[in-house]
């Protein structure tokens, strides 16, 4: 089955760095493992992944793209009528100078994003321009834009919805306002549904929130210093990982928190500087991803090709639609819940529209893929899956070398920044998965600890062993997620679109203004 | 209108000769109101984990009540033992621009604050509370050393 997921990405990275080490190891225990696992979770993820009939479209890409255009309709096109607002909402324009002190808008951007720009914006885009051409970008573009409306609708409602305990602390997600939604409206079943959430979300921060990092970090930094056991990495991540979320030492979450920022502007800062450099080919790169949109210029599948690339990598970018973003956001200090969500539509426009659209350029201007001068249409690998690159390139490796190719010490703080986002991604997950972890189970010391213990054991698992298949289900957990939220939300939209009305009436009429600070 | 006095304290020692060259100055002049604010530095665009996020509201309400008990309501009790009018507050953000603002919104006509007890590289970099306090005001303010 042609099925091209996150897992690619990982695969392709695996194949430099462990290619031989894992040829040797074919009968070891680790294969064993990995074949019983696959055999086990086979259906979940065949089913999750699995194309539309007669297509190699898989549907949970339509699920997330059907989803989003309707909510983008639904809230008539919310992320362009309220986008400066959501721009003054994050500068604090009508943030009340007596809640200083509280989580900001800006913050709880800032949280959320660090969880998702990561791997998907560096490898993962490598991918689908890799597959799908230039073309990719542009829908890759369409569903970055689509999907800042389903961003909007989990978030407001992963505000409305939280928790609030005595004690001063928060709680939200999916979890929440899938249970208390459901028994506002009197629908039947919410805390099932609630239930079933978790359980994936569990097991997506488990395999793409934690074993993939930590799998992809290791496969970095040993394409730099040469190959050693992953379970040293595992090890060491593992420890670092434990120090933070269990022993609560701040000042390294801290560190990164501050870091991570600055390597993401460090990358754009350097993609720019590239594009500078090339001025002239931005004209035609454009012209390529313009071109390659509806007719692929050659790749595999053509422009459907392409298509399905770019709305693919969105999607797995972003993760609208997934419900994660909700519980990073719900800490939000506001009187009006759909403020956040406003904020909220900004994250797939910088994650997406803006990081992602920069890999892609600067992979297109670099000009690693390979083009048949006598017909202008990229050539194709030998095993015609992928467009032939100038070394063979894919995944991040691909990227690595188109930056590489204009600034030559570049790859060395690529590699540094994977590292860091793959820290704090695992960092973030940890708290998705800990907040559905408490759903099921109660809050409480004992309660958490087992599940951060859990959380650091799967690190040195994650980054021990190629586990292709464990890979393969926890990216089908993470899309899970996605099906057991966006059916809920196409429930409770309705209560989002009434806040909608109330706010907008209020914002014209004046009653909302902003603080004169 | 009585004459209304702004005290920023910082809960150092400066802090403590502020307070003393306060009370010396609205004995001077009589009719006085003094208003002792704690600025907790903070900002709305520092970068937290999810788990902090989730506590921030928790930790400060706790910050500002150690502020409170430790320094605030000590000064209050210190001003009004001798005989003037004082009210305290706990404020987060830029020490130098929420101190500003306070004075404005009180219609204070001066800020009296201790030098500044910061060190190291971001006084260096940034300059010290004070410092950029004494550049921005928009009232007359008083070093005490």
């Amino acid at each position: 089955m042609k099925r091209f997921t996150q897992a690619a990405a990982s695969a392709a990275l695996l194949a430099v760095t462990a290619g031989p080490a894992l040829a040797q190891e074919a009968e070891s225990l680790d294969a064993r493992v990995n074949a019983a696992f696959a055999a086990a979770t086979g259906p979940f993820v065949n089913f999750i992944f699995a194309p539309l009939p007669g297509t190699a479209f898989p549907w949970i890409v339509l699920w997330l793209v059907v989803a989003a255009s309707i909510f983008t309709i639904y809230f008539g096109f919310v992320q362009f009528r309220f986008f400066s607002h959501a721009i003054s909402l994050v500068k604090g324009d009508y943030s009340d100078p007596n809640d200083a002190g509280e989580v900001s808008h800006f913050q709880a951007l800032a949280t959320a994003l660090s969880g998702t720009v990561g791997l998907g914006n560096i490898a993962g885009v490598a991918v689908a321009v890799g597959i799908g051409g230039p073309g990719a970008t542009f829908w890759m573009i369409l569903a970055g834009l689509l999907g800042m409306a389903s961003k909007f609708t989990e978030c407001t409602l992963g505000v409305k919805y939280r928790n609030e305990y005595p004690d001063g602390t928060v709680s939200g997600g999916p979890m929440y306002y899938i249970s208390k939604g459901f028994t506002e409206l009197g629908l039947p079943g919410g805390k099932i549904l609630a239930v079933l959430f978790s359980v994936f979300c569990i097991l997506g921060a488990l395999g793409g929130g934690n074993m993939f990092q930590a799998n992809q970090a290791h496969a970095q930094i040993s394409g730099i210093v040469g190959d050693y056991p992953g379970w040293i990495t595992g090890v060491i991540f593992a420890a670092v990982v434990f120090v933070v979320i269990v022993g609560g030492v701040k000042s390294i979450a801290a560190v990164t928190e501050k870091v991570v920022p600055f390597m993401g502007i460090l990358y754009v800062g350097a993609a720019l500087v590239i594009l500078i450099v090339n001025y002239d080919k931005i004209g035609w790169a454009f012209g390529q991803i313009f071109a390659g949109a509806f007719t692929g210029l050659g790749v595999a599948g053509g422009f459907v090709g392409a298509l399905i690339q770019g709305f693919k990598r969105a999607a797995f970018s972003n993760e609208a639609g997934v419900g994660s973003a909700a519980i990073a956001h719900s800490a939000v200090k506001t009187k009006e819940p759909i403020t956040e969500g406003f904020v909220s539509l900004l994250e797939p426009l910088i994650d997406t529209v803006v990081i992602c659209t920069m890999t892609a350029l600067v992979i297109v201007i670099s000009q690693q893929l390979i083009v048949d001068p006598a017909t202008g249409n990229y050539m194709l690998n030998e095993a015609g899956s992928a467009i032939a690159t100038v070394d063979g390139n894919s995944g991040v490796a691909l990227t690595s070398a188109a930056f590489g190719s204009a600034i030559s010490w570049f790859p060395y703080v690529l590699a540094i920044a994977v590292v860091l986002f793959a820290f704090s991604t695992m960092i973030s997950w940890s708290y998705y998965g800990l907040k559905a972890w408490t759903y099921l189970f109660g809050e409480g010391k004992t309660s958490e600890l087992v599940f951060k213990l859990i959380f650091c054991v799967f690190i040195v698992i994650g980054a021990a062993a190629s586990l292709g298949p464990v890979i393969d289900f926890s990216d089908a957990a993470i899309f899970a997620m996605a099906v057991v939220n966006i059916f809920c939300l196409y429930f409770l939209m309705r209560l989002v679109k009434s806040e909608l009305a109330s706010y907008a009436a209020r914002l014209n009429s004046g009653e909302i203004k902003k603080f004169t600070h | 209108m009585s004459t209304k006095l702004v005290i920023g304290l910082d809960g150092h020692s400066s802090g403590d000769r502020a307070l003393e060259f306060a009370k010396t100055l609205a004995g001077q002049i009589g009719a006085c109101e003094l208003l002792v604010v704690y600025v907790i530095e903070w900002s709305p665009y520092s970068f937290q984990t999810a788990e902090e996020n989730a506590q921030r509201h928790k930790r400060r309400e706790e910050e500002i009540s150690t502020a409170q008990d430790r320094v605030v309501t000590p000064a209050v009790k210190s001003l009004t033992d001798s005989g003037l009018t004082a009210t305290g507050r706990v404020r987060h953000g830029n020490v130098a621009d929420t101190l500003n603002d306070i004075a404005k919104e009180a219609g204070a006509t001066q800020i009296i604050v201790g030098r500044s007890t910061e060190s190291g590289l971001s006084k260096r970099i940034f300059g010290s509370s004070t410092a950029n306090l004494v550049m921005e005001a928009s009232v007359p303010v008083t070093v005490v050393n």
